[in-house]
């Protein structure tokens, strides 16, 4: 595993997706007759990355880090407080919805729940056809045509046009999904936990479908998701999110091997890694404590202070600025690399059985 | 299953034999009679768990792993179940016991951990006064006393400011403090065996790693026994001393963690293995998921009910899997039980499997 380089070579000209300081404050509301905004739930405050064609995106964060709420800002689901985002160089966060039309054929949505997200009144044809017909991209009488060659690149057969989502599995209906999200031929797909709602051995197949496709068509992936190990497989490139904001960028190996930010360390250390722990016995754990603070009234200074044992005065007063560290980008006044995953490859030795085989009779 | 047939059954109920492990579960069949048919949730399963250890069940949704846990705590309805087969707790016969026994047993020598902390914490009372209820239940003190009680579990599952807290009602908890809440819960009448099921899927990783600490904090200091039931390899890796693979109901594998992840010999561990992405292994090797999906239990299928997934069937002669019921038997290690058809499972996994399985 080489060390890729942020921006791919083919595509070092203008970024795919551009974010620039992106910021979604929801208000919070008094009841009453007069609703007056008594607070800001800062769900994301001043988020910057680039999706370059044809790659993948990860977002990584815990419930209520603002990952899922950026995927939304980024195919305009929500509009955004401030900031901009460019998709091939034309500015987006503040275009009408006409106006967005065209661009929302190039950026489609795959949700995580496959039980809610297909409407269970209309067959699988109407479903996948439905972003054909709203854009007409494809004339009236060739929509079954192009649904049923959908159908059969997503793995299903392409005869249940005419099934209705409650026949299917939650791992077919997932495919369902990714098949709608096809349908324009997108260039860039914001998946969110595309996968955490399924079995473990549905997960494969359907991680393994999007990998096929990202191949083959050139898809650019925002992969959000929650799962370490996941998200390390599909993404070449990784951004952590921590309450609204991002702490660390960079490739899979800075992120995985030397990860700079504690929160990225912490969060590494505390995914269950199975192989390692069946055949080295488990690693030590960074222990974090408490829980994440609320978004509504987040930590002055850096938002991850107040769990950090690294953490001083400094830490409390200023906001370290996301800052480029050896290619990598990091928020942290005293970023410094840990290495708290072992890799394969690097010799783990069998006979080192570790502590929990000791205990055993 | 064999090792535990050839015990001697105690039947004096309640007085533990000095060798028999705390919960023994044997030959347990659990099923569900509907409009559609019968659904066999559980079929001949057998396992034990001694004190101070701890069994981590694993399998997909629909494997029956819940199912049979919930039958130790007897919370199958037996108007709509039928159960046969037995389950001893602490030398106690569960199956079939009446409602006295099984309100003695439960919460006080056994208790559980459920998976969502929400839904299984009454919204409309206090913290405290749920522990409070627990406690008196099964211990004679005044409210006062077990109070004092509630706030020291609180204390002890790590919750800040207990006295406070205890006052405070489920919604005012985040997730990992209410899963922590239940863990005092459950823990206030030092029961000798937790049943946790699916404990952390619903929590954020960093907190899912408290409270897997705490439970085995837990268990090390009141030396009871645990059964770990979850779908993520992950946490039986992390927790668990010994490992059983349940599939369409059944035992499919069983044997020590580190034999279950290192050398399985059953094509659906194999597949388990395969699925799941890891933070160390290549990323560039493609998961090698399961085709197909899980089997329905109104319907199972014939033979080995793995079978119609299983890419390593056609190395069976005579297509017996499709025909014949494998029996659980002996693996290459001498705790390891294995339900497959194949003679040679722990060379076809050292010579095709483990190079693609485990990356």
């Amino acid at each position: 595993m080489t060390a890729e380089p942020l921006a791919t070579p083919q595509s070092s000209g203008s970024p795919l997706l551009e974010v620039n300081d992106l910021v979604k404050h929801f208000p919070i509301k008094s009841s009453g007759l007069i609703r007056r905004t008594i607070g800001q739930v800062q769900a994301v405050d001043g988020v910057s990355f680039t999706v370059h064609s044809g790659e993948a995106l990860g977002l990584v964060g815990e419930s209520g880090c603002g990952k899922t709420t950026t995927g939304r800002l980024v195919t305009r689901l929500y509009e955004p407080t401030s900031g901009s985002m460019k998709f091939e160089g034309h500015e987006i966060s503040t275009l009408s919805s006409r106006q967005m039309l065209p661009y929302r054929r190039e950026i489609q949505l795959i949700f995580q729940d496959p039980y809610s997200s297909l409407n269970p009144r209309h067959t699988v044809g109407t479903i996948v056809g439905a972003p054909m017909v709203v854009h007409k991209t494809v004339p009236k009488d060739k929509v079954k045509g192009r649904v049923q060659e959908l159908l059969e690149i997503v793995g299903l057969n392409p005869e249940h046009y005419n099934r209705y989502p409650n026949e299917f599995s939650g791992g077919q209906r997932q495919r369902i999904g990714i098949a709608r999200s096809l349908a324009l031929n997108p260039k860039l797909i914001v998946a969110d936990e595309p996968v955490s709602a399924l079995d473990v051995s549905i997960q494969a197949q359907v991680i393994n479908l999007l990998r096929d496709l990202q191949k083959e068509f050139g898809i650019a992936f925002l992969f959000i998701a929650h799962d370490l190990a996941i998200v390390r497989h599909f993404c070449p490139n990784i951004a952590v999110m921590y309450l609204g904001k991002i702490v660390e960028v960079g490739n899979r190996a800075q992120i995985y091997e030397t990860p700079h930010h504690p929160y990225t360390q912490a969060l590494l250390s505390a995914a269950p890694d199975v192989k390692q722990a069946a055949i080295g016995g488990r690693r030590e754990r960074i222990r974090l404590e408490g829980d994440v603070p609320s978004p509504i009234n987040p930590p002055s200074g850096c938002r991850f202070r107040t769990r950090c044992w690294k953490a001083q005065d400094v830490c409390a007063k200023e906001e370290p600025p996301l800052m480029q560290i050896g290619g990598r980008q990091v928020a942290c006044h005293f970023a410094e690399p840990i290495r708290v995953v072992t890799i394969a490859d690097s010799t783990a030795p069998e006979a080192n059985s570790g502590r929990r085989e000791s205990d055993r009779v | 299953m064999t090792e535990t047939l050839d015990k001697t059954e105690p039947k004096a109920p309640s007085h533990r034999d000095g060798d028999e492990p705390y919960l023994v579960v044997e030959d347990l069949t659990v099923q569900f009679p509907t409009y559609d048919g019968l659904v066999q949730a559980v079929t001949e399963l057998s396992y034990t768990v001694k004190l101070g250890q701890t069994l981590g069940i694993v399998g997909e949704s629909g494997s029956g792993k819940s199912v049979s846990s919930m039958a130790v705590l007897g919370l199958h309805d037996v108007k709509r179940s039928r159960m046969t087969g037995s389950i001893r707790v602490g030398g106690t016969e569960v199956i079939g016991a009446n409602d006295q026994v099984m309100r003695r047993i439960r919460g006080n020598d056994v208790a559980m951990i459920f998976q969502d902390p929400l839904t299984s914490l009454h919204p409309f009372y206090t913290i405290g006064s749920q522990i409070v209820e627990a406690y008196r239940l099964h211990n004679d003190v005044s409210k006062k006393a077990a109070k004092l009680r509630a706030v020291e579990m609180l204390d002890r599952v790590g919750i800040p400011q207990p006295d406070r807290r205890v006052n405070d009602y489920p919604h005012q908890f985040s997730g990992g403090m209410r899963q922590r809440a239940m863990i005092a819960m459950s823990l206030v009448n030092n029961p000798q065996l937790l049943i946790a099921d699916e404990p952390t899927t619903a929590l954020d990783v960093t907190v899912q790693a408290q409270i897997l600490d705490l439970i085995q904090d837990l268990q090390r200091e009141y030396g009871s026994a645990v059964v770990m039931i979850t779908h993520d390899l992950g946490v039986i890796a992390e927790i668990a001393d010994e490992v059983l693979v349940m599939y369409a109901g059944r035992c499919v594998e069983r044997g020590t963690t580190k034999h279950i992840l290192t050398h399985p010999e059953m094509p659906y561990t194999w597949g388990l293995l395969g699925s799941i992405a890891d933070v160390s292994g290549d990323p560039e090797k493609p998961l090698v998921p399961i085709p197909g999906t899980p089997p329905s239990l109104l319907n199972p299928p014939t033979g080995c009910a793995f079978h119609p997934r299983c890419p390593h069937r056609d190395k069976v002669e005579g297509n017996r899997c499709a025909t014949d019921l494998p029996e659980l038997r002996k693996g290459r290690f001498p705790d390891h039980l294995m339900r497959c058809h194949l003679d040679d499972a722990a060379a076809i996994f050292e010579a095709e499997v483990k190079e693609e399985v485990l990356r």
